[in-house]
């Protein structure tokens, strides 16, 4: 899982049936020092995360598609948490 | 899932039996401002979709899933096609 930003959302009519009632939010992944980890990807929302929340993201199929409700559907990518704080212990990283 | 562009198609006559009657798109992956970002890669669609056309499309094993009960050889699957991305701030530098 890596911890990311909600940016933005997709809107799409014509998509995967599975896909159907839930929202797509843009989520750029980020460093521990809330730089910027790569490219932003597309995932599914399956806790009603908003706009400019820090998030947790799954970037595995099994895990991404249980958290949504929907087995057997094509989602690599979901929201799967929101996240209140982190703490990090100095030194240790 | 990631952006994409779809940029043409391949037509291939021989081809693994399992893919037979899949349309096979070149997609150009896209950053979130629309920009090509990376290189084109083949995939499979499932939605019907058409040359320049925004989708968004799926990588690995998931990307077979749109097919079942057919097993589909296929590391990537354009799964929708986008309407309109809405990234009101870019809040990625905050």
């Amino acid at each position: 899982m890596l911890i990311g930003r909600v940016i933005g959302d997709v809107v799409a009519t014509q998509k995967a049936p599975s896909h159907e009632g839930r929202k797509i939010l843009v989520v750029q992944p980020l460093n521990l020092d809330g730089s910027d980890r790569g490219e932003a990807v597309l995932a599914l929302d399956a806790v009603d995360a908003g706009i400019g929340e820090r998030v947790l993201l799954s970037t595995e199929g099994y895990s991404a598609m249980t958290a949504v409700g929907r087995p057997n559907s094509p989602i690599d990518m979901a929201v799967i948490g929101v996240i209140d704080s982190i703490d990090l212990v100095q030194g240790t990283l | 899932m990631l952006l994409g562009r779809v940029i043409g198609k391949v037509i291939a006559t021989m081809k693994n039996a399992s893919l037979d009657g899949q349309r096979l798109l070149i997609v150009q992956p896209l950053d979130r401002h629309g920009r090509e970002k990376g290189k084109p890669l083949v995939a499979l669609d499932s939605v019907g979709a058409g040359a320049g056309e925004t989708v968004y499309w799926c990588r690995g094993r998931e990307a077979s899933l749109p097919f079942l009960p057919n097993e589909v050889p296929t590391e990537a699957t354009v799964v929708g096609i986008v309407d309109s991305v809405n990234v009101p701030v870019d809040e990625s530098k905050a």
